[in-house]
């Protein structure tokens, strides 16, 4: 395998390179960002047609009560695990390929929970009432159920959201002092000199540094772990069929490690082209990513056949005929598409030649998402289409379009956020590219020659 | 005797660790050891070696933090809970432990990050204004060293920078 990154590579070439990118981009960002406003759009007009109209032009009735939303919420959710996974993870495992590339998978992280928080407001309907699920006393005695997995969920993703932001910006710091001392005029500068509070790089700040974002690190783990089990509580905690089931905390785990890792591989290709990253984001970098992915994919699809064994040898007769209905009845290309989707097309990535093929990562990873998507979406509609009660059996129901439109303007306001950021701040980190071409070059000096190095 | 700054700028790691090495050692009358600061591109652990060992703190913000988040946590759910005007409980308990826990450890979780986050900012001095001798060098690629002395002391300290192939010494205009 070849290097992550060139060890002669000069440090004021870096920033020279990742400041370069929040000057002038390929042309191609901006028609990302021209197609993202676009889908932003799209959903704008779809919320301020159902608020006007009312939840029913949504297609939700009372056996559906969760549609599209609640599964896309669920997605997004799943998407922000993989900024923790490389920048917590795998900074707590010392593995230095993580460097280029955390920043923009933490900047997923925080842009992805903000995107999954909107869904929880378009799915209430009635918005100016959002305020219910905050713990408060009033005149109604009113208090939300602290048992219940839905108010964990707004405890838990308010906490993530805010961790993953602070998480973000203590990283930056020394980034944002490059960017200050670098950039000579205009709102940039002040809003450089602002965020990077006077930073000068001391070893004060550097020794507290450390532990911070060590420690920060160290919380966010346990965190996104108890996030997407709480977002499967949400599930399991019921007594729908097909979703009573022990193994749906890791099971959502797993997903959601894997439907981040591959939109790391998405933005990784993308960000490569439009910011000429191809120093930084390199070949050697997306094969530990794509390998990565790979085990994460097998894990999932290991959780998932736990989940039907359970169902299948269980003694649950609705929860098996739920399974049978899933694999069979109308949802039955989804489910199996699914199945293609999250467990036959990653055994691709197992090949080597495909490691480092970006045009074909690309498509791959985002029908990667598709399969991740489908997952979220197989969970709640054929369950609520065949529920214990024959009443409950409404095996036509399709969201409509106005649902539809809301989830595809979700993907353009996740791309317009993430686009807008990378253009802002750097999306490199440079003081952990210095480190790690710092350290690989101490690595060669204290090394005897020998051929064929790495 | 008023005191000034000296910015000595090094392009090799080695030669800034040797340089404070030297300072360490030569008991420079009208200089404190305290009074020296590194600042550096990236960070480097190593230099604690011959800067001496100082203390971190912000584990102690992140203990108390943590603490203070989860309590505040279970208090304001239990005490909600055994408001028996606002929820009946029906034979069940009124303030049940195994739910409590999970918002008990959001909080706690929370509480420890926000609080690190105060730690870090008291603890690292931030946010600061600009020291008298600032070069966007050490931002870039350079080490810099700026120490605090008497006049008498800086001749002292020149040569020792000069010594170690500094590339620039800046000094800071007299008052």
């Amino acid at each position: 395998m070849g290097k992550d990154i060139r060890e002669d590579i000069a440090w004021a070439q870096i920033n020279k390179d990742v400041l370069k990118s929040l000057e002038t981009p390929r042309r191609m960002y901006w028609i990302i960002l021209f197609i993202a406003i676009a889908m932003v759009g799209v959903a704008v007009g779809s919320e301020v047609y159902q608020y006007q109209t009312g939840m029913g032009v949504s297609n939700k009735n009372n056996s559906h009560v969760w549609g599209l939303y609640i599964a896309t919420f669920i997605f997004w959710i799943g998407m922000s695990h993989s900024g923790t996974l490389l920048s917590a993870i795998l900074h707590l495992m010392h593995a230095d390929w993580r460097k280029p590339i955390y920043r923009f998978a933490e900047a997923m992280t925080t842009f992805s929970l903000m995107t999954a928080g909107l869904f929880v407001l378009v799915h209430l309907g009635r918005l100016w009432q959002v305020y219910y699920v905050m713990p408060y006393p009033n005149e109604r005695w009113v208090w939300p159920n602290f048992q219940s997995p839905l108010v964990w969920d707004m405890f838990a993703i308010a906490t993530y959201l805010s961790s993953s932001v602070l998480f973000l910006y203590v990283g930056m710091i020394p980034d944002l002092a490059i960017c200050r001392d670098n950039i000579h005029a205009g709102w940039r500068k002040k809003l450089y000199t602002v965020m990077s509070l006077g930073w000068e790089g001391t070893d004060r700040q550097w020794r507290n540094f450390r532990i911070t974002y060590l420690t920060i690190a160290c919380f966010l783990i346990p965190l996104a772990v108890s996030v997407h089990s709480i977002v499967a509580s949400d599930f399991a905690m019921s007594n729908m069929p097909g979703w009573h089931v022990t193994s749906f905390p890791p099971y959502f785990v797993a997903g959601a490690l894997y439907s981040g890792c591959a939109a790391i591989i998405t933005l990784f290709v993308i960000l490569r082209y439009v910011f000429k990253f191809e120093e930084y984001m390199t070949l050697p970098i997306m094969k530990k990513l794509v390998r990565l992915t790979f085990a994460i994919a097998m894990v999932w699809t290991y959780l998932n056949l736990i989940e039907f064994a359970s169902v299948w040898y269980g003694h649950d007769q609705t929860a098996k005929d739920q399974l049978i209905f899933k694999a069979t009845g109308p949802y039955a290309p989804f489910f199996w598409a699914m199945i293609f989707f999250g467990s036959i097309l990653p055994l691709m990535l197992a090949f080597k030649r495909f490691q480092t093929h970006l045009p074909i990562l690309f498509v791959v990873s985002i029908f990667l998402n598709v399969g991740m998507w489908l997952e979220r979406w197989m969970i709640i509609a054929p369950s609520f289409a065949h529920g214990h009660y024959p009443w409950t059996w409404d095996h036509d129901q399709w969201p409509s379009l106005v649902q539809w439109g809301i989830v595809f303007g979700s993907f353009g306001w996740f791309t317009l956020l993430f686009m807008v950021f990378c253009k802002v701040f750097p999306s490199v980190s440079m003081y952990e590219v210095k480190e790690m071409v710092y350290h690989r070059s101490l690595a060669l000096k204290h090394k005897p020659a020998v051929k064929g190095d790495y | 005797m008023s005191k000034r700054h000296l910015l000595a700028l090094f392009n090799d790691f080695d030669e800034a660790v040797a340089a404070i090495a030297e300072i360490r050692g030569a008991s420079i009358k009208g200089f404190d050891i305290d009074d020296m600061l590194l600042k550096s591109p990236i960070e480097h652990p190593e230099v604690e070696d011959v800067l001496g060992d100082k203390p971190v703190n912000v584990q102690w913000f992140t203990l108390i933090g943590a603490c203070m988040g989860g309590l505040l946590a279970f208090f304001l759910v239990a005490s909600a809970q055994a408001n028996f005007f606002s929820q009946i409980k029906g034979g069940k308990p009124i303030v049940p432990l195994p739910p409590d826990f999970v918002l008990t450890y959001e909080m706690f979780i929370l509480g420890g990050v926000f609080i690190t986050m105060l730690g870090f900012l008291i603890c690292s001095g931030l946010p600061a204004k600009r020291s008298p001798l600032y070069s966007v060098k050490v931002s870039e690629d350079q080490i810099g060293i700026l120490v605090q002395g008497d006049e008498s002391a800086l001749a002292a300290l020149k040569t020792i920078f000069t010594k170690h192939k500094a590339l620039e010494i800046q000094e800071e205009a007299g008052k």
